[in-house]
């Protein structure tokens, strides 16, 4: 310990210039986490969403596994039972959100520039000029990309990792962090299976082996197998959001 | 590369403790940094040049401790080191490890003047 300062020496190169003299030099211990601002920051968005009850999803994958396809196809089959908003990030342009825009549905765009994934503060801003209280589930498209946005609570009820059957079934041993991360992952374009080599048995282990409580769906937006499941998977979750709101209203 | 917004995190909460202290200057910083933490000690080290210009940290010398992978399993109850981020335990290879250390992105420590 450096007998002026108290200061521990560190590894590797040390500066001991300002050993030399009198000064105010010392340490100080503060053990905080790098993503602390952005986990109180998603602690602030869930707690509004909980008090709106609204169920809130983050999509995540890479690039091309069909996140927006996906969110299309649910605003058009479900867009009048249910009140939606959605988010939509991506590093340029509003292409997706032109995509998404359904009679009704608030959609806005987020764009990262250069940013490769969406934060906490991001989501609480752009959630602003939604009603919330008038809204049953709130989607948001995350970056493509199945590194970043593991990191990254935005305040949502759960992570959604999707896993085309044109990219590699050994994804989740690759990215186990998202897989970690997401509750539900979902095997999407299953009407290509006969046209590649995607063994989806093996997938699902790979999945359960970084994350064994994970949920599975498959399910193509193209035949529409395996969209009533997820559909009930989304019902699930906004009765169960309502259900608090709907006692404290009794 | 998400390693610039943490080391942007980074240099804020150093800045923000640093100022509260009433420093001039942070001379280094000590982060502790987990093998399965997802974030790369290279590329924190390179954004640290870039985002630290021009603030109270600029110059300092950034320290890095490895953390490395360490849990336990719940089948076996074996306590091993593990160096990638599975459930599956090395030992039994049961889908019941759990991790105890091996995923912090903490700042550690500061010395200021």
């Amino acid at each position: 310990m450096c007998i002026n300062c108290g200061c521990a020496p560190t590894e590797g190169a040390h500066n001991h210039h300002h050993h030399d003299h009198d000064h105010g030099a010392r340490t100080l211990r503060i053990e905080e986490d790098l993503l602390a601002k952005n986990d109180r920051l998603a602690a602030g968005n869930r707690a509004q969403f909980a008090a709106a009850g609204v169920f809130v999803l983050n999509l995540v994958s890479s690039p091309g596994s069909g996140k927006t396809t996906l969110l299309e196809r649910t605003l058009r089959e479900l867009g009048t039972k249910w009140r939606f908003a959605v988010l939509e990030g991506d590093q340029q342009t509003s292409l997706d959100a032109d995509r998404i825009a359904a009679p009704g549905v608030p959609v806005r765009q987020i764009n990262t520039g250069a940013g490769c994934h969406l934060d906490a503060h991001m989501v609480g801003h752009g959630v602003e000029n939604f009603d919330l209280p008038g809204t049953d589930l709130l989607l948001i498209e995350n970056v493509g990309n199945l590194v970043c946005p593991a990191s990254f609570d935005l305040g949502e009820d759960h992570k959604v990792a999707l896993l085309s059957v044109t990219e590699g079934e050994d994804k989740p041993l690759k990215y186990p962090q998202m897989f970690r991360a997401a509750a539900l992952m979902i095997i999407t374009k299953t009407d290509l299976l006969p046209y590649v080599d995607f063994d989806v048995e093996r997938c699902k282990a790979f999945a359960r082996q970084v994350n064994p409580k994970i949920e599975i769906l498959e399910l193509s937006c193209r035949s529409g197998e395996g969209l009533a499941e997820w559909y009930g998977w989304l019902e699930e979750g906004v009765k169960r959001k309502q259900e608090p709101r709907a006692e404290s209203q009794e | 590369m998400h390693e610039l917004s943490l080391t942007q995190n980074l240099v804020a909460i150093a800045e923000e403790h640093a100022r509260k202290a009433g420093a001039v200057v942070i001379r280094s910083i000590t982060l502790e940094v987990g093998e399965l933490s997802g974030a790369i000690p290279e590329a924190l080290e390179f954004a640290f040049d870039v985002c630290s210009k021009g603030t109270l940290a600029e110059g300092a010398v950034l320290t890095i401790r490895r953390v490395p992978g360490h849990g336990r399993c719940a089948v076996c109850a074996a306590e091993t080191a593990c160096h990638e981020l599975s459930a599956v335990c090395p030992a039994c290879g049961a889908l019941g490890f759990e991790l105890a250390t091996g995923t912090e992105l903490r700042l550690l420590e500061l010395e200021i003047d």
